[in-house]
């Protein structure tokens, strides 16, 4: 069980971090268009936000790692998105007023929008490779297996989002289904039990 | 046997290209390649053949030629749907300030710069290389001559609504047959448009929608502007109001004005004036396109 929802976890967390990003191309099109420094923008602060989560999330597994832990991450990196919902238009509209360019607009907008729901999505990946690796020997075929997990549920994101997602639902209901799959897995996690939790 | 199924097959072939090039069969026999640079969003490439400079965005114009340009005759308007696009005059004949998204060659800027020579014009397009073609080989002139700002359409709508300018007459031409920017086909987009409107303002939209995309579009732009006049060529042009539509007896008398510089394009306004319809001819609980739901490219694919 602990395995099999640490790699669920990974997965997810990368499925939902690559729909959040193309949905954030999506927000912030109207305000500051959909030109190739917009999606600059948004990169480069996935990325960042990204580096600094796997930073966070190795640390946070030094001490007493858990499937319930590693289930709260995925519960607070959802609720993080919710200010999306909420105060989008009007804080990209405050931004574009306050920074004309919108090579910089885009990417205050972006950090502002983006960057703390990636840092707790980026945490999950390392923070579930400590919860995998039973030894030292085998510890990079785990770990290439959670790479694997997680870049295909990226991949899988990306395509379902701009393919078929876009097509059937608008921004605002993608996010909140995203959202209560997240709760939902997390919430799971967290009910796991006993000796199967820790490691 | 074999020569007959030889002969069917050529035969064939060339009907089918026949069929797919039948407007640029011509232009390829002496298709002469002026310019070509690769800009942040497309390539930009100039042709001339038969006396004719087009601006395309794909080798040998497959599909779509942007603008085209009579060498000999500059002040001619060769395609229809700048033609269509003027027709917006009839609504409202004297504008004072005009607002184009969307440069291309310029046809659109250099024919307004004529009929109304009083108005101001700004011209928004989101392409620097677009702009330095349209000054270099279309006899664009410079900066004195037409106002072009250098940014994103919807962008510059706001900022100008932040600025609290108001146009008589905007014109939206951002669009081709390969790609819409979806954040200029929804209905905040198009209230943006409207508020930027002066009261009795026009608005001209040339869109590309086919298949399913056109009854989206069509509640889209009905859900901001009541009516519109619809006018359907090979492109579809919308002429909208911020307020009520002329009579079909304004149309014509607002048109008579015309007739003479319409001419000296090398059409007759009538012809346009033909092309107006009220008609209501979409699904009218199609879906609208909004900031939130704004598929317009899938929507637009072939075989929906």
């Amino acid at each position: 069980m602990r395995l099999v929802l640490s790699y669920l976890i990974a997965g997810w967390s990368g499925f939902f971090v690559m729909a959040v990003e193309l949905l954030g191309g999506r927000l912030l099109a109207p305000t500051f268009g959909s030109s190739i420094y917009v999606w600059g923008a948004i990169i480069t602060v996935f990325m960042l936000a990204l580096s600094i989560g796997y930073l966070a999330g190795g640390r946070l597994s030094m001490r007493a790692p858990s499937v319930r832990k590693l289930g709260i991450i995925l519960i607070v990196a959802a609720l993080s998105v919710l200010p999306l919902l909420l105060f989008a238009v009007p804080l990209l509209d405050a931004v574009a007023r306050a920074i004309p360019d919108p090579r910089f607009g885009s990417l205050v907008g972006a950090t502002a929008l983006f960057f703390i729901p990636t840092v707790f999505s980026g945490m999950v990946s390392p923070y579930a490779v400590r919860l995998i690796v039973p030894d030292r020997s085998s510890s990079g075929r785990h770990a290439g297996q959670l790479y694997f997990v997680s870049t295909f549920g990226s991949a899988a994101g990306t395509l379902l989002t701009s393919f078929y997602l876009v097509l059937i639902m608008e921004v605002n209901h993608i996010l909140m289904a995203l959202m209560a799959v997240s709760g939902l897995i997390g919430v799971t996690a967290c009910l796991v039990r006993g000796e199967a939790n820790a490691q | 046997m074999r020569n007959s199924w030889r002969a069917l097959l050529l035969s064939g072939a060339m009907l089918l290209a026949a069929g797919l090039f039948p407007l640029h069969r011509a232009i390829a026999d002496d298709m002469k390649l002026l310019h070509s640079e690769r800009s942040l969003y497309r390539e930009v490439l100039v042709y001339e053949a038969g006396g004719v400079r087009c601006i395309c965005f794909t080798r040998f114009c497959r599909i779509g030629r942007q603008t085209c340009q009579d060498v000999k005759q500059p002040g001619r308007i060769v395609m229809t749907y700048p033609r269509m696009m003027l027709g917006a005059l009839f609504v409202k004949p004297d504008p004072r300030s005009v607002l184009i998204i969307g440069l291309g060659g310029g046809t659109i800027p250099r024919a307004l710069r004529e009929v109304v020579p009083e108005a101001t014009i700004d011209v928004v397009e989101i392409d620097p290389a677009v702009v330095k073609v349209a000054r270099r080989f279309f006899d664009l002139g410079d900066s004195s001559a037409v106002n072009v700002i250098e940014a994103d359409g919807r962008v510059q709508v706001k900022s100008a609504l932040r600025q609290q300018k108001r146009y008589d007459m905007i014109m939206l031409d951002a669009f081709d047959h390969e790609y819409i920017p979806e954040h200029l086909l929804t209905r905040e987009f198009l209230e943006e448009v409207k508020a930027l409107l002066a009261p009795g303002g026009v608005l001209a939209a040339n869109t590309f929608s086919s298949s399913r995309l056109y009854d989206h579009e069509s509640a889209t732009y009905a859900a901001v502007f009541p009516q519109f006049f619809n006018l359907k060529r090979e492109n579809r042009v919308i002429i909208a109001a911020n307020g009520p539509l002329p009579s079909d007896a304004e149309l014509r008398a607002n048109a008579e004005q015309f007739e003479e510089a319409f001419e000296s394009f090398g059409f007759s306004t009538s012809k346009v004036l033909a092309l107006f319809s009220r008609k209501q001819d979409w699904k009218p609980n199609a879906r609208v396109l909004t900031d939130q739901y704004s598929p317009a490219n899938l929507l637009n694919l072939r075989g929906n």
